[in-house]
């Protein structure tokens, strides 16, 4: 099954299952298969890339830097600076200097830019997918189709609040909160770069962007357009790093804002680091979101939701409906549905546009994973790769078979526990828990037993069980008949110790003006 | 008219609508002289805390689940009820304030109102006015905010989605120093009328109005446990408040640098909401411009979205 499509650093993988149906004769097995079907576009990449810094490409001052991978192919994309404790105080100050102008300037005028900004990502759409897809292993037809699109619309949606803002705020008078840093996740690169830049420019705010070690390309794309489009210099100002440029970020004290999205354990750390000065802060942090369907759900439409909900993006997604709560009349239904859908599911190669499930992230998210797998099968559960096709016993048949690059075949786990690891714990990849209830009462009570609360599901077509069952569960988004939807007027953000604050609709200003 | 040895009465704490003496035993002397103190005051420990918690919780889903007009009825009845007990809270007010002891005070009567501590200062009987302008201003919220906090939001698909305020639970409120009313009142009404339960702590430099506000929220109709009032010292309890998981919230304003970043570092391990004003300027309690703001109420909500398709 391989092309000469590698000019891209791309590879092709196929499940052992696929690539035996494949070695027989046509005539004999009339099995339907896919050709490779890869994006073309070409993009380039410099080997290497500085911090974007006052409006300027600046090396790193520690001349220390690190290298970016294609997490398909293992192969370094570019190296790119790794920012330490001077490189972010040259980007503090540079914001900084640039907030008396940028917050005086009429908010039509900073509106003018983000439109500015957002017209250029969608005339390079093409380009930014491509590279989203390269640096961060996800399927190119959700960079193309979700993430990139998402990241043009949020632009748009933020520049016309710019000159609106005392709409928002009831009888008050909105101010600017002044120098924000921002730590972003490797999940959606870019698309998270855009949820944490738009609403702060649009409110008045500069911006100190880090983003994750692992996808920095984008991030790095993105300031190019800032550029590109005169964007005045250091008001978005974007340092590459690791954790330690992170948690240099954070215990800088010309802050005047903290604005994470990660995991939860580092959201703590970061709040206990803001406690003494005062920061303001938002943190959007982890979940373990439930996803529940009742037996008068329409069954079709649930499963292809339930895919959706923990499938997408290799569910590496932090609202991912990763339990899910199925009404014991259905369980087996739904078990069997799930099997054969999984299936089909194509896990390979992410720049080809008929791939499902692209690539992990980076080696420690598959480690993470499979350690989740093996716990999950210790615990008792039981495991399905519905997809594995005889390639290896537990979590083997998940991630065995395939060649360079990080792979995990989607796969849920049945006979769990509410007490089992991977019903608590945030796995974030492609591997669902699926458990049941009997009443109403019982589903919404599990639902909300957990610390997280970012997001929920479910499934049923009585109109007012919809609306009480929703009103009852204890998470900031609630997504009922559909799943894992987004859109820049759309509020997103968690309850509990999901992270606190809004991100996206007339609620994702509040973090970034003082009232 | 014979002489009559007075009642003398020690005020206690309120929990889960009940008046339990803290379980330490303690109380301290308030106002008065130190030979004759005005009352004594049960002293809230750790234990205390920890039942007011439960209570409040116990307390959360019948409140976050009445009607928002049933919350405003009963916000509005506690300004009722202050109303009628208009000279027993000044009185508090005044009497209430630290010992003094070398001065030989006049026990003031009871049931009085003074006439203000310092010149120019507001009058006890004003800050209970303002307190009770401030519930009424905070029951009329109640069935309000949710309107001008939430919206219908416009995606681009076919799709029904909106964004409304619930509750974020559990609150724990400091009342400030120097305001042992009205600031105590204006900590907690916000959360109240949003459907959270409050645990709330007396101003540490006065604790009496605290105990009499315990006295007036136990007959206006609110649910046992949707406020319980602990009187004690902030110094003891501030940490505990911090770290306990159970938890949600806190409202806090005109705290020291110290104690601000105490209830900061204490809340980072379970991710509660921390809201301390008047970190750069102390805040008036008398400004209403500043006090009566639904960004207020909007500390203690968090945003649902809901989606769910619009066409079959």
């Amino acid at each position: 099954m391989s092309t000469d499509h590698a000019s891209n650093g791309h590879v092709t993988t196929e499940s052992p299952a696929a690539q035996r149906v494949a070695a027989r004769s046509p005539f004999v097995a009339p099995t339907w298969n896919y050709a490779p079907a890869p994006e073309s576009v070409k993009v380039e990449i410099s080997p290497t890339y500085g911090h974007y810094i006052g409006g300027a490409w600046v090396s790193p001052k520690g001349g220390k830097r690190l290298a970016t991978l294609n997490p398909a192919t293992e192969k370094p994309l570019a190296e790119v600076a790794l920012g330490a404790a001077s490189d972010v105080d040259g980007a503090v100050k540079a914001a900084r200097k640039a907030l008396p102008a940028w917050s005086a300037l009429p908010g039509a005028e900073r509106g003018k830019y983000l439109f500015r900004i957002a017209r250029r990502i969608q005339e390079r759409a093409r380009e930014l997918a491509a590279l989203e897809t390269l640096d961060s292993g996800k399927p190119i037809k959700e960079s193309r189709d979700v993430d990139v699109p998402l990241v043009a619309a949020h632009f748009f949606y933020y520049a016309g609040w710019a000159d609106k803002l005392a709409y928002a705020f009831a009888g008050r008078t909105p101010k600017p909160v002044g120098v924000c840093g921002q730590i972003i996740p490797w999940n959606f690169p870019l698309l998270m770069a855009a949820w944490k830049l738009a609403p702060a420019l649009a409110c008045g705010n500069v911006c100190v962007l880090k983003p994750a070690e692992t996808t920095p390309l984008t991030a790095l794309r993105l300031a190019e357009i800032c550029d590109e489009v005169g964007l005045p210099a250091g008001v978005v100002n974007v340092v590459t790093g690791d954790g330690s440029t992170g948690a240099a970020l954070v215990q800088h004290e010309g802050l005047d804002k903290i604005a994470f999205t990660g995991s939860t354990e580092v959201g703590k750390k970061i709040a206990l680091a803001a406690a003494t000065r005062g920061t303001r802060l938002t943190l959007e942090l982890g979940g373990k979101s439930p996803h529940i369907i009742f037996e008068d759900a329409s069954l079709d439409q649930a499963i292809e939701g339930i895919i959706q909900g923990i499938y997408f993006n290799q569910g590496e997604v932090c609202c991912a409906g990763s339990r899910l709560l199925v009404q014991e009349s259905i369980l087996p239904e739904v078990v069997k549905r799930l099997e054969l859908r999984l299936a089909s599911l194509r896990v390979g190669d992410p720049m080809d546009k008929n791939t499902d499930v692209g690539a992990v992230n980076s080696r420690g998210q598959l480690e993470r994973i499979e350690f989740y797998l093996k716990e999950g099968e210790r615990e008792g559960a039981r495991l399905h790769v519905p997809g594995a096709g005889g390639s290896g016993a537990g979590a083997g048949a998940a991630l065995e078979g395939f060649g360079a690059g990080y792979f995990c075949r989607p796969c849920f786990f049945s006979d769990v526990q509410p007490s089992h690891v991977i019903a608590r714990e945030e796995i974030f990849g492609p591997v669902l828990s699926v458990m049941s209830f009997r009443t109403p009462d019982e589903a919404v009570a599990r639902a909300n037993n957990t610390p997280y609360g970012l997001a929920a599901g479910v499934w049923t077509d009585k109109g007012a069980k919809v609306l009480e069952i929703a009103s009852r569960l204890k998470a900031g988004v609630v997504w009922c008949n559909t799943y894992n939807r987004f859109d820049p007027a759309s509020p997103f953000g968690g309850f509990k110790e999901s992270g606190f604050g809004r991100e996206g609709g007339m609620q994702g200003l509040r973090a970034y003006v003082s009232v | 008219m014979t002489d009559r040895l007075e009642i003398s009465k020690t005020y206690k704490l309120f929990i889960d609508g009940k008046f339990p003496r803290s379980e330490s035993g303690r109380s301290w002397p308030v106002g008065g002289s130190e030979a004759a103190p005005f009352a004594h005051v049960s002293k809230a420990s750790r234990k205390d805390l920890r039942e007011a918690v439960e209570s409040a919780r116990r307390a959360l889903p019948g409140w976050a689940g009445a009607t928002a007009y049933l919350r405003g009825q009963i916000l509005y009845r506690i300004a009722e009820m202050m109303e009628g007990k208009r000279d027993e809270l000044a009185g508090a007010i005044e009497a209430g304030l630290p010992a003094a002891p070398k001065t030989k005070a006049k026990k003031p009567a009871r049931g009085k109102a003074g006439s203000g501590a310092k010149a120019g200062a507001a009058s006890p009987l004003d800050e209970v006015t303002a307190a009770i302008d401030r519930v009424v201003h905070y029951a009329g919220w109640a069935d309000k905010y949710a309107q001008v906090l939430g919206c219908n939001n416009p995606v681009a698909g076919p799709y029904y989605n909106f964004t409304s305020p619930e509750p974020v639970g559990v609150v724990a409120a400091f009342g400030p120093d120097g305001s042992p009313l009205l600031g105590l009142v204006s900590v907690i009404v916000p959360a109240l009328c949003a459907g959270n339960t409050l645990v709330a702590i007396s101003a540490n430099d006065n604790p009496l109005p605290a105990a009499v506000l315990g006295e007036v929220l136990a007959t206006s109709d609110v649910p046992p446990g949707v406020v319980n009032v602990l009187t004690g010292e902030r110094a003891e309890l501030i940490s505990h408040v911090a770290n306990h998981r159970d938890i949600d919230a806190i409202h806090a304003a005109n705290l020291s640098e110290a104690e601000a970043a105490t209830l900061r570092a204490g809340a980072a391990e379970n991710v509660k909401r921390v809201s301390v004003r008047g970190s750069r300027e102390r805040i008036d309690w008398f400004d209403e411009e500043v006090c009566q703001d639904p960004w207020w109420i909007e500390s203690f909500v968090e945003m649902k979205t809901m989606w769910h398709p619009a066409r079959a």
